[in-house]
Parts: structure tokens; sequence; C-alpha cells
């Protein structure tokens, strides 16, 4: 697994001139393989970047490809699961994983969407639905389809903490099995926590973060001791209570730990004190930094 | 499918220990305890993460170390299973310790203390004993 799932070089995209830009200059690499957690504030650019990755948005600026093709040639081994979950209404549960078998006859795994879709009354029209009876529908055609990558746009917004658990348990045992690359956003960090290995925090239409949790949260301390100077290490956040300092900080170099207090932050620390601090650099890992377009091509 | 996994894992978020030490911490617990022994199959990576719904790399990564210390052994095509038991013998089978330990609790509670002063005493006799060793 040496490819890339994604591949987005200076990406853009506008709405029309009013709203401005959705996404710009977005440039990273998402390694085949991994489940990436897509996260950001509201209005970030998530919902943006995953449908242009699915090919129902074309960029304004830059390009984005996916599994090493464009994404409309990529369609097939693609799953997409919109924020609204758009299914035919009049059609019922039935009608609808018939009509997955029948629009994806080559890669059709019964077994996988029944696994998630057994529990839905069979022949309820898809309006009668309640929001989370859809969302399982739409992730049971999302899995029968049997992806290479899967795109999923909050996909647990709207389901109980117990069906949450086992639906994510259904999507591990996917990967599990046969390697699929999942991308989810979520504002909600501690849903993907545990089950996400790589990280992509988008904010302002920008990456910000990317690149594997351990790695991203190893490359950064809280350091906790007298108020002195933090040089050399990139600041990320700092307060001042009386004579201590806590910051967050970007390792740059051996840490003094006989004059600082080190702990490692949890990956929602590390999130909130970047969204705090609009002005600490971006920070993507190896694996996670786009290759210049020459590369690209030359390869 | 083969036969059924003699464990599974509990998962704790909120911990604070990683979630792969989680599961290198109950195998061996399990091994301590005679749960699991030589022979038995541990669960596959998609049993544990359709039951804890964590990432399949975490599991994977559990189990090489399981297997870099010896504990457990991959065949390919059928699972990882238990290679060697843990130290239960001591544990389990050693009285006289057991006996001691019980002996010297006993008048360490005579003597005053409660039960946390007794622990954070075990603890401390227990750190400075094992010092230096890797994995304490």
């Amino acid at each position: 697994m040496t490819g890339a799932a994604i591949e987005a070089n200076g990406l853009g995209m506008a709405y029309g001139r009013r709203r401005g830009r959705a996404l710009s200059d977005c440039s990273f690499r998402l390694p085949a393989g991994r489940i990436c957690a897509l996260v950001g504030p509201n209005g970030a650019g998530k919902s943006t970047l995953l449908a242009l990755a699915a090919g129902l948005l074309r960029p304004t600026e830059g390009s984005v490809r996916v599994l090493g093709s464009t994404p409309a040639e990529a369609r097939a081994r693609i799953a997409y699961v919109a924020q609204d979950k758009p299914l035919y209404p009049q059609l019922t549960v039935a009608d609808t994983l018939w009509a997955g078998a029948e629009l994806n006859p080559a890669t059709w795994d019964r077994a996988a969407a029944d696994r998630v879709a057994g529990p839905l009354p069979q022949d309820a029209k898809v309006r009668t639905l309640s929001g989370g009876q859809r969302t399982r529908l739409a992730l049971a055609l999302a899995l029968g389809k049997r992806p290479e990558l899967m795109l999923l746009d909050e996909p647990m917004a709207d389901l109980d903490p117990l069906v949450r658990h086992q639906l994510m348990g259904v999507l591990m045992a996917e990967v599990a099995e046969h390697g699929t690359t999942i991308v989810m956003s979520s504002h909600i960090l501690t849903e993907l926590e545990g089950a996400c290995d790589y990280l992509l925090l988008v904010e302002g239409g920008r990456v910000r973060l990317g690149g594997e949790s351990e790695d991203i949260l190893a490359a950064h301390a809280v350091l906790t001791g007298q108020v002195r100077d933090l040089a050399p290490h990139t600041v990320v956040e700092s307060r001042t209570t009386g004579r201590q300092l806590t910051a967050l900080v970007r390792k740059e170099g051996p840490l003094d730990d006989t004059a600082w207090d080190v702990t490692e932050p949890s990956l929602e620390e590390l999130l909130l004190a970047h969204l705090r601090s609009p002005e600490a650099p971006a920070l993507l890992t190896p694996s996670a930094r786009a290759r210049a377009r020459e590369e690209v091509v030359a390869a | 499918m083969a036969e059924s996994a003699a464990v599974e894992f509990r998962i704790d978020r909120r911990s604070g220990v990683a979630t792969y030490l989680q599961i290198v911490q109950q195998t061996k617990q399990a091994l301590r305890l005679g749960v699991l022994e030589p022979g038995d199959r541990l669960p596959t990576a998609r049993e544990v993460v359709e039951a804890t719904a964590i990432n399949p790399n975490t599991v994977l990564k559990a189990y090489r170390e399981l297997e870099r210390e010896g504990l457990v052994e991959a065949r390919r095509g059928l699972g990882t299973f238990v290679r060697r038991t843990l130290g239960s013998a001591a544990v389990t089978t050693d009285p006289p310790l057991r006996a001691e330990l019980a002996e010297w609790t006993r008048r360490a509670r005579a003597a005053g203390l409660d039960k946390d002063d007794v622990s954070a005493l075990f603890t401390d006799v227990l750190d400075s004993t094992f010092k230096g060793d890797p994995h304490s």
C-alpha cells in the first residue's frame, strides 16, 4: 500500500463571487489504507473537499487525484456518503438495496450491505425512515459497493451511541479485511479518536495539520513550569497563571525536561489549541505532503 | 471459521493508556491468570475491531509487540496463537510467597496502616526493587 488514495495540489474551490472561497491552495496527500479523520470547524471546507474528491464538484483551481486517476475515472472504486444522505424517497429499503446491486454488478457484496441494513424494515419507503435509519441505509449501499475509498461526510451525526459504535465496528472490520481507505469528516473528535490513524485538520479552506495521528501528537508537547523563554520551540498556544506557564509547543529539538514538566497532548487538546491559534504554522508529515506536479507526471 | 477466540478485549478510551497497550496488558493479565493457555487463539483483528470500533492497525501493533516478547506467534492464514504462559507459576502455584505477603500485610495493618498506606508502601518497594528493569 504505497499509493495515494487522495492527492490534492493547490486545490481551490469558489462557489461564486459573493460567498468567497471554500478551499484555497489546498495541498496534501493521503496514503492508501488509512482511516483518516477530516476535522475542522463548521464552514472549514470539509464537505467541499470530500465532494471534490468524489468528483461531484469540479475545482476552480488546482487538481485532485483519487486512487491514481481523476475522480471521474475512479468513481466506480469510490463510495461517497454526503451529509444529507441522498436516497430516493419513494423506493423501499429492499428496492434501494436491489438498485445498489444492479448499479454495482461487478463488486456488490450483499453480505456486507445486509450486515448494516439488516435491522431496517425492508418494505418501508425511504421517506418514512428516521435520520438514523437513512444513515444506516446509505452506509449499507456504500459498504455493499465494496469500494477502495470511502468518503463519509459526518457519517455518524444522527446515530445514537450504540448504533454509532456498532457501525464504526463494521467499518473497521471492512478495513481489516479489505484494506479500504476511509475518510470521515466530523467536528466531534471523540467520535473518531481510536478509530482513525490519520488526521487532516482543515480550517479556512486550508490544511493546517496532516499526517499520522501518532506522529503529529509526538511532534508536540505540553510544557508546564516557571515562566521563561520557549525558544527554539514553536509555540502553538501558551497561558500564564501567576508564575506558572503552560504551553503547547511544536518541538524544534530536544526538550529541557529539567526546566519543564513535559507531557504529550491528547488529540483533542492539540486540535483545540490549533483552532484557538490561527497563526500557528501548518504541519504536514512527510507522507502527507503532496508531491510537486512535475513529479506526479513523471511517476 | 476456526473455534472462537479465548478472550475478548475491553477498550477504555478515557483511561489515558494507549489503546494498543491496553490490548497488550489485558493479554498478559489473561496469561498470568491462566485464562489464556498455550495453543489458544487470540481474536483476529477483524473480530476485535468489529467489537470495539478501534483501528485495525492498533490491534496488529499490539500483536506484534506480544510476538516480539515471544508470548504469541502468528500462523499465516490461521491466526495468532499463545506460545507460553507468563509467570503464572509463581503467582498461582507458589503458596509460600503468597502466605508471606499475607502475613506481612496483616502485620502492616496491626501496626496501624490503612489500605492506602499499605498499597503506597508496597508500590514504593516494588518500584525501587524493579527499578531499571525494562517494562517496569
